[in-house]
């Protein structure tokens, strides 16, 4: 009990130092910044709808992470799996199918992102299963597999001739193009999706058969085993779907903000990273994620805000995720060990 | 007689569970203090509030007459109490000095490993209490965990001891070498809290017991002025009749439920644990498995419900072969599986007590449709199954980590027998439980073998094989040292094949 009490006090001690840091090197003070932040994500309509649209890959990816963190399968690859549904949803743009129509294009687009995400996090799958690798390590390299192939792709093969020399690929048909609220960059489309699988993600967690192994292998491997449970399928599912849903995050990323694969960095300003951050903070359940994406998304806008106003650099607000992921990892360890010794004494 | 310490009025609840209602306790210096009750009465609560992993909700402690707060185990450390969890919580891969190291305070700044390895090994040659400093902690049976555990809390100087049904996980001479060490500490004036089922157990060793029974006391009496009789009918309000073996005769068909032949399993560190066993249960039989933990039977029981590979030999389940299938496909054989760490193993702590019992159905109608899972059926089924076993729970909502020890081991039971099996595998079924739950269950296994089920019986109980079993097997150094029929076996002869004699 008093342990609990104990961490908080030392995750905020973390913030507050961490905060003080970036005081005495920029002199900006925090209640300055926060306000800032806070007042250029939701002080305004159209923070709000900035907000809004960065808030659509942070719900899919961190979605698809709740997954197969639930399961305890470490998947730390949403970035790479996001980038590779870019891919996939730019080649069937361009490549494939360019004179279909919008309703056939779509679909299609959404689907094959949504097959290359999830194809990308199989590989940690195949390997972690056949080969014991661990997970954490392979996921984490295939982001920067994904990232030289996608700036392979827009600085080689794919770099458009239109467009007087930068790293970009010819832009997508209007029929590749999705719709947006008024001049807003909200792409609808995709936050609806997004919105229903988070009731669908939900319903498979708590409801579905599936759910209910993914929670035993993720509560107690030990009693999966002892009751049969086919682990390595689910492992596949999990990284499987978890891998789509960020797929169809980078779908939504070329095919409602940029029209164009671009260089990484310029598609993904680290979403399938923060979204880890979305998915523990969200405590792994469907319907938080959604809420916290909302706010970590208002976080991003505000980062790049204080870049402009208060001339801090861009990885402020890498840091201060940082900070947060400390708290929450804190808060989560020192809740595991509460209840541990509450399970004790049911011996 | 000295007070050391007095517990006055203390009141705990969980939710709607009173687990510890106005219960004063007291326990005098250099006394072994016997802590009696049916599962679910109350008495680890109450230690654990002792050791301050619990703040009651009403309720004073005095040391010495002086009164103290106990606020978490470290405060507890402090005051010299020490308390030995039936889940010991020892780091597996550091050794036994690096774990006894973890927690102490005044040690050495340069080389406290040799301090501690010097205390160890007086404490060891002192009391005859062998233990190897230098291995890890994975390496070690159950005992020496133990052991592992009490020298943690003697090195701590600790004045009170707590232990938690120490003697479930040992053998017969480990419990003779712990009450050896119990009785040597009460002659220096230390005391100990002993929690126990077993009232041959209380009526040897202890000076006082103290009975809880639904979280209040009973009271607290002499140990020479009560016998075990007393005992029960305190524990449980009414007579228990504390049966033998009814003389029943040995009878089972012929039909061949469970064949192993030439069986051939490697343990964890890649040696034989199990070489070449060969034996059948027969439709209706219990056979006993006998031997000193660590004699090959978990690997054994884990070849057989397909959790582990095997190496050479078969295994057939009603004449299929079912070598090397795979866990599912065994279970689904009609298996049930009684599994010997039911917190690790047998629940999952964390999941309600209608998610764990549908773990070995939840994909099977009615409870699932192929996709989703059928909810309220499962919330009636639990129901059902919880009222029919006798589980104390408050609903079937609550996870199953929060049920008392003895109340997991029923809900494994519940869950494993609904499923009408053709064989049983029982690791240590009743470890854990008090005498009436035991007494149950060994109802519950004695009406399955009359129903046809062939039951495999792994214990370290002898009195409990002697008493189910119709046949009991040797299990000693990975082989068979001999099946017994019972009526020829007697518990001398069973011992000595133990060892290997
Ligand atoms: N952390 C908890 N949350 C909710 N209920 C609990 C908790 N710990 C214990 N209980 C309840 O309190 C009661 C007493 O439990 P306790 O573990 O003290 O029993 P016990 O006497 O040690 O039984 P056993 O012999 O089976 O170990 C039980 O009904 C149990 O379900
Ligand atoms: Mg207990």
């Amino acid at each position: 009990m008093l342990k609990r009490y104990k961490n908080i006090g030392l995750s905020f001690l973390v913030i507050f130092l961490g905060l003080f840091a970036i005081y005495l090197v920029s002199s900006v003070r925090p209640d300055i910044m926060f306000r800032s932040i806070a007042l250029s994500a939701f002080g305004s309509i159209y923070g709000l709808t900035e907000t809004l649209t960065k808030s659509i890959p942070l719900m899919l990816c961190g979605l698809g992470l709740s997954l197969s963190f639930r399961s305890s399968v470490w998947n730390i690859g949403a970035e790479g799996q996001l980038l590779m549904g870019a891919v996939g949803a730019t080649w069937i743009a361009l490549y494939i199918m360019p004179n279909a129509p919008k309703f056939l294009l779509i679909p299609a687009m959404f689907l094959v992102g949504a097959i290359c995400g999830g194809m990308w996090a199989l590989i940690p799958a195949v390997l972690k299963v056949k080969f014991n690798l661990n997970e954490i390590i392979v996921s984490l390299m295939l982001n920067y597999i994904a990232i030289e192939f996608v700036n392979y792709l827009v600085y080689g093969p794919w770099k458009s001739p239109y467009e007087w020399g930068f790293p970009y690929s010819t832009k997508f048909p209007e029929s590749a193009q999705l719709p947006r609220i008024l001049d807003t960059r909200v792409h609808y489309p995709t936050l609806i999706l997004a919105l229903i699988l988070a009731v669908i993600l939900y319903i498979i967690l708590y409801r579905s058969k599936l759910g209910y192994e993914i929670r035993v292998i993720g509560d107690s491997i030990d009693a999966a085993r002892y009751a049969g449970l086919d682990i390595h399928r689910v492992v596949f599912l999990v990284l499987l779907l978890g891998g789509g849903l960020a797929g169809l995050a980078g779908v939504g990323e070329v095919a409602g903000i940029h029209h164009r694969l671009r260089v990484a960095s310029g598609i993904s300003s680290g979403y399938g990273y923060t979204a880890v951050i979305v998915a523990w903070l969200g405590r792994l359940n469907p319907l938080l994620i959604v809420l916290v994406s909302f706010l970590f998304g208002g976080l991003l806008v505000g980062g790049d805000a204080i870049q402009v106003s208060l001339g801090l650099p861009g990885s402020t607000i890498n840091f201060i995720n940082g900070l947060i992921l400390i708290f929450v990892l804190v808060q989560g360890f020192s809740k595991t060990r509460f209840s541990t010794i509450k399970r004790r004494g049911g011996k | 007689m000295e007070k050391l310490l007095q517990m006055k009025g203390i009141t705990k609840r969980f939710g709607d569970i009173t687990a510890n209602d106005r219960i004063d306790f007291e326990l005098n210096k250099g006394e072994i203090h016997g802590l009696l009750g049916e599962n679910g009465a109350g008495k680890t609560t109450l230690m654990n509030i002792l050791y301050g992993l619990y703040t009651p909700d009403e309720g004073e402690i005095y040391i010495n007459g002086a009164k103290v707060e106990i606020k978490s185990p470290h405060d507890a450390i402090k005051l010299g109490i020490s308390m030995v969890h039936q889940n010991f919580k020892l780091i597996q891969s550091h050794t036994v000095i690096e774990n006894v190291a973890l927690g102490l305070k005044d040690t050495n700044f340069f080389y406290p490993n040799r301090q501690i390895e010097k205390e160890i090994r007086t404490f060891s040659e002192k009391y005859n209490f062998k233990i190897d400093p230098n291995v890890p902690v994975w390496q070690l049976s159950a005992g020496e965990k133990q052991r592992v555990e009490i020298i943690k809390a003697f090195c701590r100087k600790a004045r009170i001891f707590i232990l938690d049904e120490p003697t479930t996980m040992l053998t017969p001479n480990e419990t003779r070498d712990l009450f050896r060490l119990l009785k040597f500490l009460r002659e220096e004036g230390i005391s100990v809290i002993l929690i126990t089922h077993k009232l041959d157990e209380v009526m040897n060793i202890c000076d006082r017991v103290t009975v809880l029974r639904g979280g209040k006391k009973v009271g607290t009496i002499d140990i020479d002025r009560v016998d075990k009789d007393d005992l029960a009918r305190m524990m449980f309000g009414q007579d228990i009749i504390l049966k033998e073996r009814e003389e029943y005769s040995i009878s089972f068909d012929e039909d061949i439920v469970l064949e192993v032949r030439d069986l051939t399993v490697f343990s964890d560190k890649g040696l034989p644990a199990v070489k070449d066993i060969s034996f059948d249960i027969h439709r209706g039989e219990i056979l006993g498995i006998a031997g000193v933990s660590g004699n090959g039977q978990r690997e054994l029981i884990e070849a057989i419900t397909g959790l582990r590979k095997v190496a050479r030999g078969s295994i057939k389940i009603l004449g299929e072969d079912v070598t090397n299938v795979g866990t599912k496909e065994i279970l689904n054989k009609g298996v049930a599986h009684i599994p010997e760490e039911r917190m690790r193993v047998g629940v999952i702590p964390s999941m309600s007590l209608e998610e764990n019992i549908i773990l070995r159905s939840y994909d099977k109608s009615p409870f699932s449709n192929g996709i989703l899972l059928d909810y309220s059926v499962i919330s009636e089924y639990a129901k059902e199954l919880i009222s029919r076993y006798k589980i104390s729970a408050l609903d079937e909502k609550i996870p199953a980590g929060t049920l008392s020890g003895g109340n997991i081991q029923k809900l494994i039971l519940a869950r494993e027998l609904s499923i009408s099996p053709v064989l049983i595998i029982a690791s240590h079924p009743t470890q854990g439980l008090d005498i009436r739950s035991t007494q149950q269950i060994h109802e519950l296994l004695l009406r399955k073998k009359e129903e046809g089920c062939a039951i495999l019986l792994v214990s370290e109980d002898l009195q409990e094989l002697m008493d189910l079993s119709d046949r009991i097997a040797v299990m000693f150094n990975g082989t068979i040292r001999g099946i017994i029929d019972i009526d020829r076996a007697s518990i001398e002869e069973i011992g000595s094949l133990m060892v290997g004699v």
